[in-house]
């Protein structure tokens, strides 16, 4: 039985919202002195029951013990009473303040605000664990690992002894992830209680000590991270044995496609968001983009698109007869009426992709509703392709009018792919398009990207998971700070050189 | 550590309520209004409330006239919701409707004393129809134009027209007010008629009445089945939407800001044209207002905003009648509209969220042993 004594423990807590069930008579145990990585697809109820821990949500059912006696948890303070800090995946932070003036924020602390005292246990626990902040540092100044740096001590710094971080590696580089990790390990040896939410299966055998597997709603299993392997844990998560290998056939013919020579791009701030870059597309091809989330790779996209004021350079479109034409300086519109199929998957699926309140026909009639010259929509031909789209991705969706928002963000993002790939593109341009997808959806997207680029297409592909922008493209143009920092085949290319190159121009390295 | 309890009462969210169940809740929450408001009225006036609740029915039904005059309001009210609902829809908060209405029935009224003598009677109810239309349409159009080139503060900015409208019409009043020195203008064209729009069957409002009902058709049809309406609910949503398809996101509001000032003008020439022959500052009577609550009320859906302006259109005649017939204070009769309204409007919170309490039983028993098996037990079970 339990060698350790059980932190916390979660019984039969279950949780619904409106008519779906997001935890069903859910059992955990957390343990001190070890990191635990909670596993599940999308929609799973990882996120809900950490919630439910650190105070955001209240079970509809269930009982929760710390150090075995039973607790109800009504809110934020009642959990950090019971030392359960959570890091969420969007930071809470306020950016004109200093790390240490963060970090004490919302505290009631008797007497007089004393920063310098405050700064000073800042640095007593980033020595204890190893982590790297300046506690003077303004957080809007400050890179995303850093941010998050930041919300770990805030937890560590109000006597926080279980700690809950959800996905806390989707937004770093691998060097970051890393040294987060040496953190956490730290932290587990000092005996503190770690929960990971995640679904990369290599980071839960790199770091887990123990996994446990939820399952639409339900607890599969635990077990120690040494006892399984990659295609188990696979297995539990998604019900049924499944193969994940991305597959990457010779391009076909390739032909440049899209040229952009000297792009730059400035924010309305004034910031440099790409600054002269250079590359061509080829259609045949999937062309990777890699670098730290906000090295321009969203401007570079939309500006191709169609979208994005730019300050100087061009970006021309070769047709296949090998004239070039302009389309920099165009809208949307004034491209697609140029005869360029170009389709876009950004990153904001509901807020630029999609309409949110809208079902899932009335977001296929977005790219189609000028057809025709009355001056009624034709709603016939859209919900066509809806129920092709829904059936040929396995979308799972109760009717073809519920707004999308409703959907789980897998389907959200089938619906949005579907769409942009229907129109046969020539070039396919897209943000992210795995971010927050299951294992399962994520290699159905693969796979219809793979085949666009079989079809002639040109694809480009923001990635933010090394492995698979590896595995998936044919070269990879990594960005660093708005400039190229070098553009690599992708066979053959080293994570470790990509990484490199993310974070320094040209990886440090002569070969650019 | 002292005995902890699970938290009183909770708020979910509902499970998609069938329409009979809504329904249902917005029945009850009328039903309790009427109580609160017969137990309010009890209390602070001594009168027998189901008297006064008889009151309100007979100002609002008791004669023909009453019942013309309740179809005539509703109608002018639904018009105004109407007009707005195609900004609304957009996100675009048209809280403008009172100077649009004003600026129409000011046109109109130009038309009726500038031409009245000048035109045959049909051309001359053409004219004042465009001018309404036009004077309307350009009441949008200002507001609009800022907002799409330059990013303005719409629900500022179409509120200050109200005022300019405001004072535009008490300048023309003065201009034209007869007798001199009246400060008011008076029926005009009293004896020629000319100008007046014309009556059908003898009815006075049957005409307005007749517009409106074709106009909510059109709306209802223009909103949800055209590539119009579709380029204003994407807008609406999402402006970065309408721009990654294409949108020209600023000729739709435009655009969309003219029908809006357009169809509030034509609400203005009913009113001047059509019932009151006369044009004062306060021929809108608030309904630029009261209109953007009815558009709420029936979250942008036409048909649902013929119940809501009637509601609220029954209230204010009703409520009217009570302080005459009891010799109320006319304050009294708001107090009463006021709590039915914020019942109603209530109730469509219970419509969206449950609303759960503490089970006595969980929260009563002494917290339970923990159970001795841990989950990889469970679950072997459970397998």
């Amino acid at each position: 039985m339990d060698h350790k004594t059980a932190a916390v423990k979660m019984r039969d807590i279950t949780k619904s919202f409106g008519s779906v069930l997001a935890n069903d008579r859910v059992w955990l145990n957390i343990y001190r002195g070890e990191i635990l990585a909670l596993l599940g697809e999308n929609g799973s109820g990882k996120t809900t029951l950490m919630n439910m821990l650190a105070g955001i949500y209240f079970p509809d059912a269930g009982q929760i013990f710390i150090d075995g006696r039973e607790v109800v948890i009504r809110s934020p303070k009642d959990a950090f009473d019971h030392g359960i800090g959570m890091i969420h995946q969007h930071f809470k932070l306020v950016d004109v303040l200093t790390a240490a003036e963060n970090i004490v924020l919302g505290l009631k602390e008797p007497g007089r605000l004393n920063l310098k005292a405050v700064a000073e246990r800042v640095n007593r626990l980033c020595k204890a664990y190893g982590f790297e902040v300046d506690p003077w540092q303004k957080v809007y100044t400050m890179s995303v690992s850093q941010k998050q740096t930041v919300e770990i001590i805030k937890v560590l710094y109000r006597g926080a002894d279980i700690l809950i971080l959800d996905e806390p590696t989707a937004v770093l580089t691998p060097q970051e992830t890393d040294k987060l990790f040496t953190v956490l390990r730290n932290m587990r040896d000092d005996g503190k209680a770690i929960v990971i939410i995640t679904h990369k299966l290599n980071e839960v055998e790199e770091l887990s000590d123990r996994v446990a597997i939820l399952r639409n709603g339900q607890f599969v299993g635990d077990m120690p991270t040494k006892m399984t392997n990659t295609g188990e844990m696979t297995n539990m998560l998604v019900g049924h044995p499944v193969t994940l290998s991305i597959d990457r056939p010779e391009p076909v013919n390739p032909k440049p496609r899209i040229e952009v020579k000297n792009l730059t791009v400035r924010s309305i701030d004034g910031i440099i968001k790409l600054d002269n870059v250079s590359f061509t597309a080829r259609s045949g091809e999937i062309l990777g983009i890699a670098g730290i989330s906000g090295s321009g790779q969203k401007e570079l996209l939309e500006s191709i698109a169609g979208l994005q004021p730019t300050e100087t350079g061009s970006i021309c479109y070769i047709h296949d007869d090998g004239h070039h034409e302009e389309i920099l300086g165009k809208d949307p519109l004034s491209i697609a009426e140029m005869g360029v199929t170009l389709s876009f998957v950004p990153e904001d699926r509901l807020g630029m992709g999609l309409v949110g309140s809208m079902g899932i026909s009335d977001n296929m009639m977005l790219r189609s509703y000028r057809r025709g010259h009355g001056f009624f929509t034709d709603r016939k031909a859209p919900a066509e392709l809806a129920r092709k789209v829904v059936n040929t991705l396995a979308v799972s969706t109760p009717n073809l009018d519920i707004p999308v928002r409703k959907l789980s963000g897998g389907n959200v993002q089938k619906v949005l792919v579907g769409r942009e790939i229907s129109s046969t593109p020539t070039v396919l341009l897209t943000a992210y398009a795995v971010r927050g997808l299951d294992i399962n959806s994520s290699y159905e997207i693969y796979a219809l990207l793979t085949a666009q680029k079989m079809r002639g297409a040109a694809v480009i592909y923001v990635g933010e998971d090394l492995d698979v922008l590896l595995q998936l493209s044919d070269r990879i143009l990594v960005l660093c700070g708005g400039k190229v920092s070098g553009i690599i085949d992708g066979p053959g290319a080293k994570k470790r050189d990509v990484g490199l190159m993310m974070t320094h121009l040209g990886g440090g390295n002569t070969d650019e | 550590m002292s005995k902890q309890k699970a938290p009183l009462i909770y708020i979910s969210k509902r499970k998609d309520l069938p329409w009979y169940g809504a329904w249902g809740i917005r029945g009850g929450a009328i039903i309790l209004a009427l109580v609160v408001c017969a137990v309010v009225t009890t209390l602070l006036t001594g009168e027998n409330p189901l008297g006064v609740y008889a009151k309100m029915l007979e100002g609002a039904f008791g004669t023909p006239r009453k019942i013309w005059v309740l179809l005539q309001n509703t109608a002018i009210l639904l018009c105004v919701s109407l007009a707005l609902t195609p900004a609304f829809r957009m996100r675009f908060w048209n809280i403008g409707g009172e100077g649009q209405i004003l600026v129409g029935g000011l046109a109109a009224a130009a038309c009726m004393i500038l031409l009245g003598d000048k035109l045959p009677n049909a051309l001359l109810i053409c004219v004042m129809t465009v001018a309404s239309i036009a004077a309307g349409a350009l009441w949008g159009f200002i507001p609009a134009v800022c907002k799409a080139k330059w990013n303005t503060n719409e629900t500022l900015f179409t509120l200050m027209m109200n005022y300019v409208a405001i004072q535009l019409v008490a300048f023309f009043v003065i201009v034209w007010e007869v007798p001199k020195g009246a400060g008011k203008i008076g029926i005009i064209n009293q004896s020629t008629e000319s100008g007046w729009l014309p009556q059908l069957f003898g009815q006075k409002y049957l005409l307005n009445i007749i517009i409106v009902a074709i106009l909510t058709v059109l709306v209802y049809i223009y909103l949800n089945y055209t590539k119009h309406g579709y380029e204003i609910s994407v807008v609406g949503e999402s402006e970065r939407t309408a721009r990654y398809v294409g949108i020209k996101v600023d000729r739709v509001i435009i655009r969309t800001m003219i029908l809006s000032g357009a169809l509030c003008g034509v609400a203005g020439l009913l009113l001047v044209g059509g019932t009151d022959h006369t044009i004062t500052t306060t021929v809108a009577d608030g309904r630029g207002f009261t209109a953007v609550m009815v558009a709420w009320l029936a979250k942008f859906n036409p048909p649902a905003m013929i119940f809501a302006s009637f509601l609220l259109a029954f209230l204010d005649r009703g409520a009217g009648e009570i302080s005459t017939a009891f010799g109320l204070n006319h304050s009294f009769s708001d107090i009463l509209t006021g709590l039915i309204l914020f019942f109603i409007i209530g109730s469509e919170f219970f419509i969206s969220y449950r609303i759960s309490f503490r089970k006595h039983a969980s929260s009563a028993l002494p917290a339970a042993q923990p159970p001795l098996i841990n989950p990889s037990e469970k679950n072997g079970k459970e397998e």
